[in-house]
Parts: structure tokens; sequence; C-alpha cells
């Protein structure tokens, strides 16, 4: 069975068609990169993956939680999300670290407030975690003392001590320094190796290309193309991936 | 003579107590302050209220000791008390608030000048009267165009608030009137050249008009008013005792003799007594010819020109100690009302922001509400309104309420734009987390949000402690309510007023320091602190 499984989602805001009639799978332990113009409804897909965006049309099925906007109640349909969001790590653009809070401490909190894990053992598995994303140094450290990268580093981390089945990332290394990229990417490899699931929105052609199972082609809200990266990269079939491809490369 | 402290009780209890005693003793002590004054051996004190600033010679401060309050109505109700076996409790009150007090139980009489008008009637029962007197005209001494009531058309003259005298000058009509809450402030103003003529009772124009060389009394007493002593209309019993002690202390000459004592013994009221004792007719002793002691030492006191240097003296020596009586009361209220204006306002904040729509747009109407209406009516809704639906709270929980309620609503919108001004991807994160909106709240955003606010509820908080000086209008003698009786009494607004300034002052820095001290160790920030220069040129720490 696929980990992750969306069917017919549409999604408008106001009168703009953000997302029409999207369907695809994500296979366990792969790694999918969504790739597509600025505006063409990347973020928004995404978002309604891990229910921080609802969606009008559709389904999203992600392991035995299927997502669905019928008339559910409000409640039914908020703890059906926090049971989604446990099962999901996402990782923003913008790091969203909390900035009251050290590194140790942003990555102990959720699993000790959600999960009501004993402070010694949260710690004992973020500082693995740290340590593993090259923080060992910096657990101490608050974030507005960190570079973009061990920024980076730490949220992928502090999304994995919550253990998810599913890692998103929203353009990860977009805010970073050229010299910074380098680093979070080859975490998300090194993930990868140890058979996450991982969804990435990306403009980064070239590991979109290297180490991604699956590429998803957006544009204006369509899901144009979805192959493998060879053929997406060497071959594509729609058009208009092949405008987006020259426009970027 | 025993005489009562200015403080009163209830004061006195707290002070005397030490503040680091814990935040819950001190609720649990105010909450048991009403029954802890009802507690006292038998038989029961007497108590009775007035308001004692610049009162001469009602109640004033005593200027040779200030702690003591004095005046022919201390006088009269030792001798009162004496006469029904019990002992003479004073309660300082706002003038203002001295019927409604009454009325709430507080206190079981008023005395102090209270003219029995049929108004007062219809609220409370009245003794018999104990003094009458007229209104007397002072001017200035060069003053040649007024002579009598019809030259003041046209011109401002002053009176004090709600008194026969006003309503004397507003029948008059076509005159510029000034009403004041104290008696000694018109005569001074009158003496500068704010005011053409004082309208007053005439006890007060003698001491406070007569010994003054710049004024001068034009013509006789105008009008006639009796004072009584109120009371209860529930309380018959006790107005039946007190007018039997009344017209015992009348028939024995004792309250002649207090007159005469401070100087203010006239026909009419010896003509009252007689009327009420006609076989004081014959018995009556003549008014006594020797000068009022009491009244040539408070002529003295307020005329005399002290040197600078007896005055810094005075400043540096004497006053710091008597104002400071004040500030522990200060420095309470404050305090106790900013924990509870930071708490409701917290939950103000969040209901508004996240709770569903009823509930929202109660939070919404509660910070409308306390915010656009006056303080001060607050506070009289809260400790002489809610006595009528059976809540009556002792005066410092309805003060520490009182202004707790008011000032949560703008602490409230301190949070509101505080938990606003987190960047929307916090809460995103925190929910992408697994948390649930309430735990996000509890553990990001909060916590983020009360550190932005530290610079705008600190300024709530020097605010509210100056802003707790008007508690005195439900009686708490707190700081500039000791600074009224110590100007007051020593004439001498200036010096004491700037004392009273420098005590709040000081007292606030050190809440200033603390929280500018709070704001550094908390910031998210945790790069080199930026000095003003490196912020101009833009270098260093940008902003979090
Ligand atoms: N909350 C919103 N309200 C209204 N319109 C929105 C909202 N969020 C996104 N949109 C619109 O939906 C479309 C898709 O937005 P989305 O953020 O998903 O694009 P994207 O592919 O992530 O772009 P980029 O590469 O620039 O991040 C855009 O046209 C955007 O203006
Ligand atoms: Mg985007």
């Amino acid at each position: 069975m696929s980990a992750i499984s969306v069917s017919h989602l549409g999604k408008r805001f106001d009168d703009h068609e953000a997302l029409r009639d999207i369907s695809f799978d994500v296979e366990v332990s792969e790694l999918t990169a969504i790739i597509g113009p600025s505006g063409c409804g990347k973020s928004t897909l995404l978002r309604c993956l891990n229910g921080l965006e609802l969606f009008d049309r559709g389904r999203v099925r992600l392991g035995q939680i299927t997502l669905e906007m019928n008339d559910n109640g409000q409640r039914e349909l908020q703890t059906q999300l926090r049971h989604l969001r446990e099962e999901v790590g996402m990782v923003f653009q913008s790091f969203n670290l909390f900035p009251h809070l050290t590194v140790l401490e942003n990555a102990v909190l959720a699993p000790m407030v959600v999960k009501k894990q004993a402070r010694s053992v949260a710690e004992e598995k973020a500082r693995a975690l740290l340590a593993k994303v090259g923080l060992r140094e910096r657990m101490d450290y608050y974030p507005s003392q960190l570079s973009g990268g061990q920024q980076q580093r730490a949220a992928i981390a502090r999304a994995l001590t919550m253990e998810p089945k599913v890692m998103l990332y929203d353009e990860p290394t977009s805010a970073l320094d050229p010299s910074l990229v380098g680093e979070v990417l080859g975490i998300m490899r090194q993930l990868d190796d140890e058979g996450m699931t991982q969804v990435v929105v990306t403009h980064e052609m070239r590991f979109a290309r290297e180490v991604a199972d699956k590429v998803l082609v957006l544009h204006d809200g369509e899901l144009i193309e979805a192959d493998a990266p060879e053929v997406i990269f060497s071959a594509p079939k729609d058009e208009r991936t092949r405008a987006f491809l020259q426009s970027i490369l | 003579m025993k005489t009562p402290n200015i403080v009163p009780h209830i004061a006195r209890q707290f002070t005397a107590a030490t503040v680091l005693g814990g935040f819950r003793r001190w609720m649990l002590l105010a909450l048991c302050l009403g029954a802890s004054v009802a507690n006292a051996q038998t038989p029961a004190p007497l108590r009775w209220a007035g308001d004692a600033e610049g009162g001469a010679p009602y109640l004033l401060p005593n200027p040779k000791n200030p702690r003591e309050i004095i005046g022919f109505e201390i006088d009269l109700m030792e001798a009162l008390a004496r006469n029904l076996g019990r002992k003479s409790v004073f309660v300082q009150n706002q003038w203002d608030g001295l019927v409604p007090g009454l009325q709430r139980g507080n206190y079981d009489l008023v005395v102090n000048g209270l003219e029995i008008t049929d108004d007062r009637k219809q609220q409370v029962n009245f003794s018999l009267p104990y003094y009458v007197c007229g209104e007397q005209l002072s001017v200035r001494a060069d003053e040649t165009a007024i002579q009598s009531l019809a030259d003041l058309r046209g011109k401002v003259v002053g009176t004090l608030k709600a008194s026969l005298a006003q309503r004397i000058l507003e029948r008059e009509g076509g005159i510029e009137i000034r009403s004041y809450e104290n008696q000694n402030n018109p005569y001074d103003d009158l003496a500068i050249g704010r005011l053409r003529a004082v309208l007053m009772d005439w006890p007060i124009a003698i001491y406070y008009s007569k010994p003054n060389p710049k004024l001068k009394f034009v013509g006789e007493t105008i009008g006639r008013m009796e004072y009584g002593i109120a009371l209860r209309k529930t309380d018959t019993a006790l107005l039946r005792q007190v007018n039997e002690a009344l017209l015992a202390l009348i028939k024995a000459g004792e309250l002649q003799r207090i007159y005469d004592k401070w100087g203010i013994g006239n026909p009419e009221t010896t003509a009252l007594f007689v009327q009420i004792a006609p076989e004081l007719q014959t018995a009556m002793p003549a008014p006594s010819a020797t000068p009022s002691q009491m009244l040539a030492d408070f002529s003295r006191n307020i005329t005399t020109q002290l040197t600078w240097q007896q005055r810094l003296q005075r400043w540096r020596i004497y006053l710091p100690p008597l104002l400071l009586q004040g500030a522990p009361m200060t420095l309470l209220i404050s305090l106790l009302g900013m924990a509870v204006a930071v708490a409701l306002g917290l939950v103000l904040a969040l209901i508004y922001l996240y709770a569903p729509q009823p509930l929202s747009w109660l939070a919404r109407a509660y910070v409308e509400l306390f915010r656009g209406t006056p303080l001060l009516i607050q506070l009289y809704l809260i400790f002489y309104g809610l006595p009528n639906v059976g809540i009556r709270l002792s005066p410092l929980t309805a003060a520490v309420i009182g202004l707790g309620l008011n000032y949560a609503a703008y602490e409230a919108e301190n949070y509101r734009a505080g938990i606003q001004a987190i960047p929307r991807g916090q809460m995103e994160a925190a929910l992408s987390l697994g948390m649930t909106r309430a735990q996000a709240l509890r553990h990001v955003i909060v916590p983020q949000a009360l550190r932005l606010v530290i610079p705008p509820v600190t300024n709530d908080f020097i605010a509210l402690f100056k802003d707790s000086s008007i508690v005195s209008v439900i009686t708490m003698v707190e700081l500039t309510k000791v600074y009224g009786q110590l100007a007051a009494t020593y004439y001498d607004y200036i010096g004491v007023g700037l004392l009273a300034a420098a005590i709040y002052f000081l007292m606030g820095l050190p809440f200033v320091r603390l929280a500018r001290w709070a704001e550094k160790r908390l910031a998210t920030d945790k790069r080199i602190s930026t000095t003003a220069k490196r912020r101009w040129l833009g270098v260093g720490a940008k902003p979090a």
C-alpha cells in the first residue's frame, strides 16, 4: 500500500482555483519532488497533506488516516487532523523554530507536550537526532544564534523527534545562502537512504534529478506530469514542463 | 484626650504585616476584613465618619502631631460616646462618600457639619441639631465694591460644593459660582485674586478667613442651617439613644463648653439649645469671654511665615515619615490590582482571539465597556452599588477588584497586540508537530507574546500605581490622601506635593528596573545587545 494517496483534490481561494483535480500516490521510502513555476500551488498542495490547509473536494489518505471534507463535525475533524499531523513532519522555508527556546528545548517540546514523554526520555532522543544533523555543539544555543543552515537542520531534527512516517518540506533551502544549501540537502539524502518517505517542494533541480524517485510537475493548479526524474528532465511529455524547465535552467 | 489615628484600623493592619507574606494570604486577609472590623469587645464601639482633610474646626489632623485627628466634632463624639458608655471610633471617609458609606454599613453615624436638609432626610435620619450657624461672606482686605450679597452679581465667588452657601448663591442669580471640595483652597484663591468673594459656613470663615490679614468679613451671616448627626433609616433605637445623649450634653452645658473651647459659640446655637431645653433659659452660662486657645493656635499655624530653614527642616525630617505611612497601602493596592489585571487581561485576550462567537463578542464588549467608562464610576458602583444586590466588599477588596477589572481591559489589548505580532508560522509549526491549538498557545505563542508586551504592561503598571490614588473615594487612606491631609494641615501644597511626588517616583523605579531586566533576560534575540550607536548605524543584531 502506498504511503500517501491523493485523489481528485480540489481547492479554491475565493475566485482563484489553486488546485484542480489532483491525484497521485507516494510509495513508502520514496522521495517525491514537486516542481513548478511560482504560484502554481505547490505549497498549497503540500499544506493540504498535513491539514494546514483544508481542501474543498477529493480525498487524502495517509497511512490509516483518510481525510475527507464531508460534513464531519468540527470536533471530529480537529482530532483527525491532530492524528494526521502526528504521522507527518513538516519543514518550512522560514524554519519556524521557536525563538524563545534553545535548540534542545525546541526539540523536546512536542514529545513532552503531545506524547507526554518524560523530559529525560525526550532529551535523550533529541540529543541523538541533533547530533545526527550535526548540531551536537549547538544544542543549548537559541535559534537567533545559529546560521540559516543550522536552523533548518535543527527544524528537521525537531520534526523527526515525533517519529513521523512521512516528512514534508516546503522549499527547505530557498531562504539559505547557496553555500549552506548542501548541508540541508545532505540530511534529506541521508534520510532517504534510511528509508524515510519524503515529499519535497523544491527549486533545486539537480537534487530532484539525483535523489527523487518521482517528480510531480504542477502548473496553474494542475498536475501536468508525474514521472521518474530521468523522464521529466530528459524527455518531458508536456510542452509546459519543457517551457518551465527551460526557463530555470 | 484620646484621639483616633488618621490611618484607620484597616490600613494599619495591612501596613504592619509584611508584603512578603504571599499573595494568597493577602487575598485571604482582604476577604476577612469585613469580619475583623465587626469583631470587637462589648460594648461595641460607636463608629462614626467624617472627612478630616483640612476640615478645621470640625475635623483636622493635629498640626503638632498629624497622626491625631482633632476638632470640635471629635470632642462632641467623645462626650456623646462617654454618655452612652461606648468608645468613639472615628472613620476617615471622603466627604462625597459619607452618606453612601453610611448606607452600606461602613459605620453607624456621620458627623461632619452635615446640614439637615429635606433632600438628605429622604435618605437618612437626623438627630437633634447640635449646632446652628449662617453663611459668612469674605472678600480681600482692599475690596470696596462688595458690601452684601447683592453686589456679587457678575463676580466670581467661591463656596463649598453642595452647601447651603451654594444654594444661596444660586438663588441670588447672575453669580459665577466656583464650587470647592475643600474649605481652605477657596480662601487661598480669594487671596491671590482668582475669586472676588467667598461664602462659607461661619465656623469655617472664623478659622480660615478671619486670621488671614489679606482677607476681611463683610456683613452679618446670611441664612440659617442646622448640623445634625446622620443615621441609617433603620437604626431607630440608636437614633433615640443619640438624641437622649445629645439632650443630656446640652443640658449639662457640655456642648456649649466644647464650642467655647473651639471659639465657635454663637447666639443662634445658644437660642437653639434654649428652644430644645427651655429650662436652660435661666441656667445658660454666659458665652465664655476668654479667647479660644484652639483658634489662636490654628491661626498662628496658618499665618506664620516659616523661614526657608524651618521649611527645609520640616520637609527633610518631619514630613517624609508621615507621608510614608500612606505608601505601603499604595504599593499593596497597586500590586494586587495589577496581578488581577494581568491575569484577567490574558484570559480576555485569549477568549477574544480564539473562543467561539458569543464568548469572543463578550470579551470584546468587556474591553470596550471598562475602557470606555470612568474608573471613578466603576469604583463607586463596586463599593456603593454592589451592596444593593447583597455583595459587600471591604474597601481594600473593592479597590483591588475595581483597579484590576479596569486595567484588565487595557492589558487584554496589550496581549492581543502581542499575540497577533507573533508570526503565523509559529502556530503552524506547533500544529504541524501535533500540538492542539491550546497547547500551541500555552507553550509557543503566549510565552513569546508575554515577552513582547513587557514594556507596555510596565507602562500600565506605572499608570495604575498613580491611578491608585483614586481609591481614597472609597475610604482607603493611601499616599495621595495622606498628602492632601498634610498639605491642608501645614498649608504647604508645594513642599508636601513635591515630597509625595518623589515618593511615587522612587517607589515606581524598582519596578521599572525590574521590567528592563526581565525584558533583556527574556529577549528572544540572544545575540550581543545592540548599543544605540550600533542601532543607529544599522549594524549588529537585526530585529528578531
Ligand atoms: N491564503 C490564501 N488566500 C488566497 N489565495 C492564496 C492563499 N494561499 C495561496 N493563495 C494563492 O494560491 C496560489 C497558489 O499558491 P502557493 O503558495 O501554493 O504557490 P506556490 O506554488 O507555493 O508558489 P511559490 O513557488 O512562489 O511558493 C497562488 O496564486 C496564491 O496567490
Ligand atoms: Mg510556496
